[in-house]
Parts: structure tokens; C-alpha cells; sequence
């Protein structure tokens, strides 16, 4: 198998009126091709921001160092002409609003030709041709009337088909899915997901899932990445995450999740306090104030990541005591 | 889940005791505080404050600032350039009066209108405003239609009749301006206070049984004056600018009373041979202005940090 | 647990006029809430679930009276409060109060959380001394936990889910009987969710509230609720106790529901049968005639298309009296899975 993506010791800035704030440290990762990544975290943790600094979508006030090796071209301070030469043709991002990236004035029409007249030399009418099997393809019905219809004459699930089929004209190799179906309900988010499956089971796509629903991720993922506080804390693969998870974040969130399944008689798991501001992060590990295995050396330093396995890696001092957990854990 | 949930509790515990090693109330920091710091790291909003401070001290100290009276006729010195000398810093007019003192009650009168006429149109405009758009459907059908109205009137034409009905009088200029510019606010508070009337803590205002007059001026209105306050700012230097207007058209204040329209006005007639008789009220006037709309520049971004 | 309903909904609809067509304006009707019926009892929590437009949000609000009801009986403790007018309604607003989904935007930015949980107590209580208003606000800060000691401070100085405690506590400080909860959680993050549901669930408890928890959620109702109310456009269609609900669920909908709500559990999910809808929710201006749900139900037919479908109470005996389903193929259903 093939590396699609590996990003070495990426690093995203922002500057505000209130100094420098760090949104990602330090990000190191590899995908293989036709594997897909989730990458966890909530709000303020830099898992979009990370996609966006490879998109080269940063606000005007971001900066980024590091690397990120797209099919063996570094897209980190790439020049306009030349990103653009990769995104949405070979590099593709959806976004949880479809409204925000599709042009409400536009027919879908045109929206979709355009993509491919630019990119990919097609005449008019092959495109809309194209346009019209790709529609198709992410299950809009009678597409070949509804592509000439506008962005607000489709419903939020048909929108986000809209969006995905944008995405996936060119035939990327990498599909970023920024929370793709948070908006949506669960009958048309379980629409889209058997849709973005069979997508990368039929073209041998890369996905990646940015998401904060672990349901989501266990369906869909190989390999999952769990991010707190701007930093990876856990790597591992599906299984891994779900069943062994070290770090305690990791094992908190799984725990702190309603679930249709299992036990539900008593309190949820809670993990106490509240998500770290990014800009005003506690000394050490950022989640050692919420961390109940927290002693002086997480309070002062920063945890190194440990790599256990090729993809297997926890950043916490306390590998070896959360370990211990894993039997409490499974009883409940 | 037993095991995990201790720990849990001893979190719990040390944050109760957090709590009683410090019982003194934290003070918040509200959100017109966090605006005025952003305002104060504008250094053109708090250039212009300064100015304008500076502007309107002078008007209010006027008669103490100079020896000459400002209706003081010297007929040694008709139209004379800026003289240090006699202490007629800014020269004379063509009926040998001061141009400095006249200048700065011109500024008197000029920030007067522009202060009065504004506040008029924020005490009528924001109430009219907020009740029709919070009450919404046919009473505020029925009040923006009357507002529009009124917009459709000729105002300069409207001036002219109460003009010549009740004779010159500044009084007058303040009712005339006031009744124009709080159609405009009335229609922004409206705008704003639709915006605001569907939020959340609205419902929950209701949800409270909290009365209709309660929840206007308590959650409405205080949301909205972020906008209000931007708009005054732009207003004080636009009522100024038309009653410079209507004196320049001989419809202003009445001599020997004067105001920064009035001496444009007479300055422009001698520009050739006088002219710093319209250089120094032209430069006050438009300083002036300049400074009311980088404060409204300002605060705009001051509150409202997003649009930036 | 059986004695009277605190709150009983007959037969609720609310219908909103909307302007169809263009130049010539033709009134139609969106029917948000289609006729509800349902019993709230004392200490319970009843969970409303549904797709976004299936009127649940309309449906909450209608039970408070912050909406014109078009048809039907809201009755409080054996009063029939329709139609009250706000003033009629104001000594009853310390009984029911309501949480809202965006914790920041039901906070008004201008004003100190002390004033914002003091505002319901003061307005029902207007000569109660400024101290005790403050003790008070102290002490419901500290049950829903918020440090006393911020009382000063400003909605915007607080994360989410401290932003939904503090909606919590101006809810709570009337001590109200039932609190209507509007997706309270769907807008935090999930290590937040659990605190903010462990809290619901301990205010229950400890004063003995009867909610009503209105989300998209289904695992989140797993954990709080005691009984489940599907609604689909404006229209009951399963309605409950939560583990006969959830362990066999008897109308389509729900089933397809059920189904689709993601595990965190790859193993499961990578065996799970997923029932997918076809299509879209249908526009509720002009609903599907006979049973709302028929153009997207694997098992319509034309008698789904004709005749809507009550809600009837399932008589096996191996089921509980309260599990009631409005489905035409009901039966056929069960027996063939």
C-alpha cells in the first residue's frame, strides 16, 4: 500500500489582539491509500484546523510550518496556481453547512461544469453529462432535471449529496470531511454515510473524518486520531481506540457517550470540568486539570507521544496506569 | 464505572473547596467594558476624541479665551488677515468682528444642533423603533407606513414653511432636524430589534412572565444600542453638515449669532481676497467630522468585533 | 406513579398560516403539530423524539402557551389552560418553566448571571429584600454547579456547557413542577453532554421534576427518559415506555430510527442491519394524504394511502398497556421480523 498523505510536524498559528494562540502542535501522520482516518475532538481542539492548513483555507491571521506530503508534493506554502492545481481535483473538503460552499445564485449546474471545464478541459455538454452521472452516483433522484435547479430548492440532506458530488467530479484520491453530518438527521446521516462508504470501497478513496461522534468514526474508520488542546493524544486503529483505549481523555469520552446499546440505568460518566481555551492552555498536559490520574509531572510538562506501534501512539505519562482501567472499563 | 466515578467525586470535592477558600464575588468584565478596551487601542477613534475634547472645551470657554466680545464691531479693522499683534488670531470678518471668538461660538452653536437634534432622534426614533418592531404585524405595518411618509415629505421644502410660519429661530433648526433624522433611526432600531425579538432569551423572558414593558427596555433595547450608538455618532456630524447647509442658504441661525455654515458661507463670497475668513471655520468644520466618523468607525469595530 | 397527569395534551394541533404562490397570496397552512395527545406524570420524564420539521420544538412551545394553539386542550393540574392570555398565563409561569437549545444565545449578553437567574424570582416576586433574591441566586448556583462566586459575571465569560447550567438554574429557581428541556445538550460537546444530562437527571430527583425532553438524539433519550414519543410531521406515531420502545419498536419509523443512530462500537457496527429510509421528509404544507409517513415506509400500501392510522393501544399480552402505534401494518410488521 501506498502513503496518500503524510503530515510531519505541522504546526498552525493564529495571531489575535490577545497574542499568538496555538490551534495544532506538533501534528504527525500518515494515510494510506484507500484508508480512512477519523480524527476526534471537540470544539476548540484543532481537528479542523489542521485540514484546514493542508487546504490552504487558514483565516488571513493563520500561519503554518511544517509539512504535509500529498502524493509526494508538499502542500504547505504552495502557491496559489500550484494548490490549486490539487484542490478539488485530486484533494477534495466537505463541510458540515453545504450552504457555505455552494454559491446560493448559481445553478447546480453550472457550479459542477465549471469545476470540470476548468480542471479537466471537458466541453460543455460532456461536463454537464458528467455533472448529471455524478448526481446519480450520491443518489439524487430525476438528477438530470435537478441539476439545473438552485442550492435552496434542495433539502439539507439532498444539499450535502450536492456538495459530496461537487467534491468527488474530479475523482479525488483524498476526500476531507469536516463533520459531514452533523446537520443532518440521523435517517439521512445514515444515507450519507452508506453513500461515502461505498464510494471508498467502489474508487478506492482516501476519507478523512473529522467528526466528535464516536458512532460515527466506528462505522466508517480504519485508523482514528484523538486530539485535545491543539495536540494528538491517542493514534491507534479502529479497534484499538474502541476497545484499548490508554489515554484517559480517550477513555473518558468513550465512556462519557450516550449509547442506544448497553447500560442505561445508571449516571452517564462525566468527565469533570470544562473543554481547555486554546488560548489561556494549563501548564503540562493540556488535560491534566480535568484528568483524574493527574499528578505534579503532568502539571509541569508535556507528555511526550510514544509510539507503541507503527500507528499506535498516546501522549500521557501515565500509560501504564490507564492500562490497568481497561477491566473496569469493559465491565461497564 | 465504579472505579472512575470516585475520582470523580473527589474532583467535585476540590472544586467545593476551591470555592470556600474564596468567597469574594469575581467581577465580570461585560461585554461594553471589552468594547471600550477595543476602542481605546484605536488610535484614530482616540486621536479623534482628543480633538474633539479639545474642540468643545474651547466652545464652552469661548468668552474667556479671548478679549474680544464676539458681536464687538472694530471699525479700525474691517477684514483683516490673522493678526498677533491686536489678538485677532484668526483675522477679522468684513464687519471688523472677531474671527476666532466667532468661531468658536459658531462651534458652540454648530455641536449644539448637532448634540440636541441627535438626541431627539435617538429618544423618539429608539422607542418608536422598538415598539413597532417588537410588537410586529398590524401596529407595525401601520407605524413604519406613517414613518414613510414622512420620509416622502420634502425636507428642505418643510424647513422653508416653518421657516417662514414661525420666523428664524434655533430653536427651530433643532425641531426641524431632530423630526428628519429619527425616521432613519426609528428604521434601524426596528430592523434590530426583529433580530434580537426571535433570540432565545427572549422566550425565555416570556417563559419568566416577564412583562412586555420589562422585556423592550431591559432585553431589547440594551441589545441593540451597539448599533444605535454607531448610527448616533454618524448622525451628530451629518445634522451638523445640514445646518451648515441651511445657514449657507441664509436659513440658519440669526446674526449676530453665528455658526460654522453662517461663516463658510460669508467666507466663500470673499474667498479671493479674504480667504482665511473661510479657512479656519472650513478646517474646525471638517475636523470636525472627521472625527465624529472615525469614532463611529471605531466603535463599530469596537462592538462588534466580528465584522471586521 | 398512576395517579393524575400533571399535564395532559388532547388532541393539540398548531397550524401556521404561510404565503404560497406568488402575486395573488394563497393562504395554506403548515401544520406543525397535527393533533398530539399525550400524559405528563409527576417525576416523569416523557422524551419527544423526531427528524428536524417534525414539530417537536412547536410542539413544546405550544404546551407552554408561548404559541397560539389552532385546536385541542393543554390541561394543568385539571385546569384548562388554552388560550390563556399572557396575563392569565403569568401566575402559572412559575410552575412550568423551559431550557433551550444554544446555551449562549437564551443568556442575555448585557446582563450578569446574577441578574439573569434572579430575573424569573423577581418578576414573581417583586417585594421579595435584594439579600434574599441574592441568597437565593447563590444558593441555585451552587445546586446546578456554578461556582457562587461568579455571580458577577457575564454570559460570554462562561464555555457551553456552564452557559446551559446557568439556563438550568433560572429555570429551576421558581421551582417549578415541569420543565420543558428543547434539545438541551445537542449543542455541546460530548465529555459536556454527560455532565449537563447527569445534572437533569439529579434535579429530577432531588425536587421531584417531570420533564419534558424534546431532542433528535436517541441514545441521549435512552439515558434520561422514562417514556418515548416518536413524532413525524406533526403526528404521534409511537409512543411508549423507553425499554419496550427501544427493544421492540413497532412502527416502521421508529424501527428505521433505531436503527440508523450509530454505535461506538466498531465490531456492532460493522454487523449491524441498517434500515435506510428512502427520500426526504415530506414538505408539512402539504402533507402525504392517509398516513404521513407512507412515502417513505418500506410497507405501504393503499389503505396507508387512504385512511390515517390512529393510535392505537397494542392489546398482546406480552406488551405493556401504554405502548400505543399508529400504523396500519403494525401487526404484520411484528409477525414477519
Amino acid at each position: 500500500m501506498s502513503i496518500i498523505l503524510e503530515v510531519n510536524n505541522l504546526n498552525t498559528r493564529f495571531d489575535t489582539p490577545e497574542g499568538e494562540v496555538s490551534a495544532a502542535n506538533n501534528i504527525n501522520f500518515t494515510l494510506q491509500k484507500g484508508q480512512s482516518l477519523g480524527v476526534v475532538g471537540e470544539s476548540g481542539s484543532g481537528k479542523t484546523q489542521i485540514f484546514m492548513a493542508i487546504m490552504g483555507l487558514l483565516a488571513k491571521n493563520g500561519r503554518t510550518s511544517g509539512e504535509a506530503i500529498f502524493k509526494g508534493q508538499n502542500l504547505l506554502g504552495l502557491p496559489v496556481v500550484e494548490l490549486n492545481k490539487v484542490r478539488g481535483v485530486s484533494l477534495s473538503m466537505i463541510f458540515q453547512d453545504p450552504m457555505t460552499s455552494l454559491n446560493p445564485y448559481l445553478k447546480v449546474s453550472r457550479q459542477m461544469t465549471e469545476v470540470l471545464i476548468e480542471h479537466q478541459g471537458l466541453d460543455k455538454e460532456s461536463a454537464l453529462e458528467r455533472s448529471i452521472r455524478m448526481l446519480e452516483l450520491v443518489g439524487i433522484p430525476e438528477a438530470r432535471k435537478r441539476v439545473h435547479m438552485y442550492p435552496h430548492e434542495f433539502s439539507g440532506g439532498m444539499r450535502q449529496r450536492v456538495m459530496i458530488a461537487i467534491a468527488l467530479l474530479c475523482e479525488p484520491d483524498l476526500l476531507i470531511a469536516d463533520e459531514p453530518t452533523t446537520a443532518l438527521d440521523v435517517t439521512i446521516q445514515a444515507q450519507i454515510l452508506e453513500l461515502l462508504h461505498s464510494l471508498k470501497e467502489e474508487m478506492g478513496m482516501s476519507i478523512v473524518m473529522i467528526t466528535h461522534d464516536l458512532g460515527v468514526i466506528a462505522g466508517m474508520c480504519d485508523h482514528v486520531m484523538v486530539m485535545y488542546g491543539g495536540r494528538v493524544v491517542e493514534t491507534g486503529t479502529v479497534h484499538e481506540i474502541f476497545n484499548d483505549a490508554r489515554h484517559p481523555y480517550t477513555q473518558g469520552l468513550l465512556q462519557s457517550m450516550p449509547r442506544i446499546d448497553g447500560n442505561h440505568n445508571e449516571d452517564l460518566y462525566a468527565i469533570p470540568g470544562q473543554p481547555p481555551n486554546l488560548q489561556a492552555l494549563p501548564s503540562g498536559c493540556a488535560f491534566q486539570p480535568r484528568c483524574q490520574y493527574a499528578d505534579a509531572q503532568c502539571r509541569s510538562t508535556q507528555p511526550e507521544p510514544a509510539a507503541l506501534s507503527q500507528h499506535r501512539m498516546i501522549a500521557c505519562h501515565h500509560i501504564t496506569v490507564a492500562k490497568d482501567l481497561i477491566p473496569a472499563m469493559e465491565s461497564a | 464505572m465504579s472505579l472512575l466515578a470516585k475520582p470523580n467525586d473527589r474532583m467535585a470535592a476540590v472544586l467545593d473547596q476551591q470555592a470556600e477558600a474564596c468567597i469574594d464575588e469575581i467581577a465580570g468584565r461585560s461585554l461594553w467594558q471589552d468594547a471600550r478596551i477595543r476602542l481605546m487601542r484605536n488610535k484614530a477613534a482616540v486621536v479623534s476624541m482628543i480633538i474633539l475634547t479639545i474642540i468643545t472645551l474651547l466652545a464652552i470657554f469661548a468668552p474667556w479665551l479671548s478679549s474680544h466680545p464676539f458681536d464687538e464691531v472694530y471699525w479700525d479693522f474691517i477684514q483683516v488677515a490673522p493678526n498677533f499683534s491686536e489678538g485677532f488670531w484668526f483675522g477679522t470678518d468684513e464687519n471688523g468682528r472677531d474671527l476666532f471668538v466667532r468661531t468658536l461660538y459658531g462651534a458652540r452653536v454648530s455641536l449644539m444642533v448637532g448634540l440636541v437634534a441627535t438626541t431627539v432622534s435617538l429618544i423618539i426614533g429608539v422607542t418608536y423603533g422598538a415598539v413597532a418592531g417588537y410588537m410586529g404585524g398590524r401596529v407595525d405595518n401601520l407605524m413604519m407606513r406613517f414613518v414613510d411618509i414622512l420620509y416622502s415629505l420634502p425636507f428642505m421644502f418643510f424647513v422653508i414653511i416653518l421657516m417662514v410660519i414661525f420666523g428664524r429661530h434655533i430653536f427651530l433648526i433643532f425641531v426641524a432636524l431632530g423630526a428628519v433624522e429619527w425616521l432613519t433611526m426609528a428604521r434601524i432600531v426596528r430592523g434590530q430589534t426583529m433580530a434580537i425579538k426571535k433570540k432565545e432569551f427572549i422566550e425565555a423572558a416570556h417563559a419568566s412572565g416577564v412583562s412586555t414593558t420589562k422585556i423592550i427596555f431591559r432585553h431589547i433595547v440594551p441589545n441593540i444600542l451597539g448599533p444605535v450608538i454607531v448610527y448616533m455618532t454618524l448622525t451628530i456630524p451629518q445634522v451638523i453638515l445640514t445646518e451648515s447647509f441651511l445657514s449657507f442658504l441664509g436659513l440658519g441661525v440669526q446674526e449676530p449669532l453665528t455658526s460654522w455654515g453662517v461663516l463658510i458661507s460669508e467666507g466663500a463670497k470673499v474667498m479671493e481676497s479674504a480667504p482665511w475668513m473661510l479657512a479656519f471655520p472650513a478646517t474646525f468644520l471638517a475636523v470636525t467630522l472627521f472625527c465624529f466618523n472615525f469614532i463611529g468607525d471605531g466603535l463599530r469595530d469596537a462592538l462588534d468585533p466580528k465584522d471586521r | 406513579m398512576m395517579s393524575d397527569p400533571i399535564l395532559k395534551v388532547e388532541n393539540l394541533k398548531v397550524h401556521f398560516p404561510v404565503d404560497v404562490g406568488t402575486f395573488f397570496s394563497n393562504k395554506a397552512q403548515l401544520k406543525a403539530v397535527d393533533g398530539v395527545s399525550f400524559e405528563l406524570n409527576e417525576g416523569e420524564t416523557l422524551a419527544i423524539v423526531g427528524e428536524s420539521g417534525c414539530g417537536k420544538s412547536t410542539l413544546g412551545r405550544a404546551v407552554l402557551q408561548l404559541l397560539h394553539n389552532t385546536e385541542g386542550q393543554v390541561i394543568w393540574m385539571g385546569e384548562n389552560i388554552t388560550g390563556y392570555s399572557v396575563k392569565a398565563m403569568r401566575p402559572l409561569r412559575n410552575e412550568m418553566q423551559i431550557i433551550f437549545q444554544d446555551p449562549l444565545a437564551s443568556l442575555n449578553p448585557r446582563m450578569t448571571i446574577g441578574e439573569i437567574i434572579a430575573e424569573p424570582l423577581a418578576t414573581h416576586n417583586p417585594d421579595m429584600p435584594k439579600e434574599q433574591v441574592k441568597s437565593r441566586v447563590r444558593e441555585m448556583m451552587d445546586i446546578v454547579g456554578l461556582l457562587p462566586r461568579m455571580i458577577n459575571r457575564y454570559p460570554h465569560e462562561f464555555s457551553g456547557g456552564q452557559c446551559q447550567r446557568i439556563g438550568i438554574a433560572r429555570a429551576m429557581i421558581l421551582q417549578p413542577k415541569v420543565i420543558v428541556c428543547d434539545e438541551p445538550v445537542s449543542a455541546l460537546d460530548v465529555s459536556i453532554q454527560a455532565q449537563i444530562i447527569n445534572l437533569l437527571g439529579e434535579l429530577q430527583k432531588r425536587f421531584g421534576l417531570s420533564l419534558l425532553f424534546i431532542s433528535h438524539d436517541l441514545s441521549i433519550i435512552r439515558h434520561i427518559s422514562h417514556r418515548v414519543m416518536v413524532l413525524y410531521l406533526g403526528n404521534v406515531m409511537e409512543i411508549a415506555e423507553k425499554d419496550e420502545l427501544y427493544n421492540s419498536p413497532r412502527h416502521p419509523y421508529t424501527q428505521a430510527l433505531i436503527s440508523a443512530v450509530p454505535v461506538p462500537d466498531p465490531d456492532k457496527e460493522a454487523h449491524k442491519k441498517r434500515i435506510v429510509l428512502k427520500g426526504d421528509l415530506p414538505s408539512p404544507i402539504n402533507p402525504p394524504s392517509g398516513c404521513v409517513f407512507r412515502t417513505r415506509c418500506l410497507y405501504a400500501d393503499q389503505q396507508c394511502e387512504r385512511e390515517k392510522p390512529d393510535l392505537n393501544t397494542l392489546t398482546e399480552a406480552s406488551v405493556k398497556s401504554t405502548h400505543q402505534v399508529a400504523c396500519h401494518k403494525q401487526a404484520e410488521i411484528h409477525r414477519t421480523n
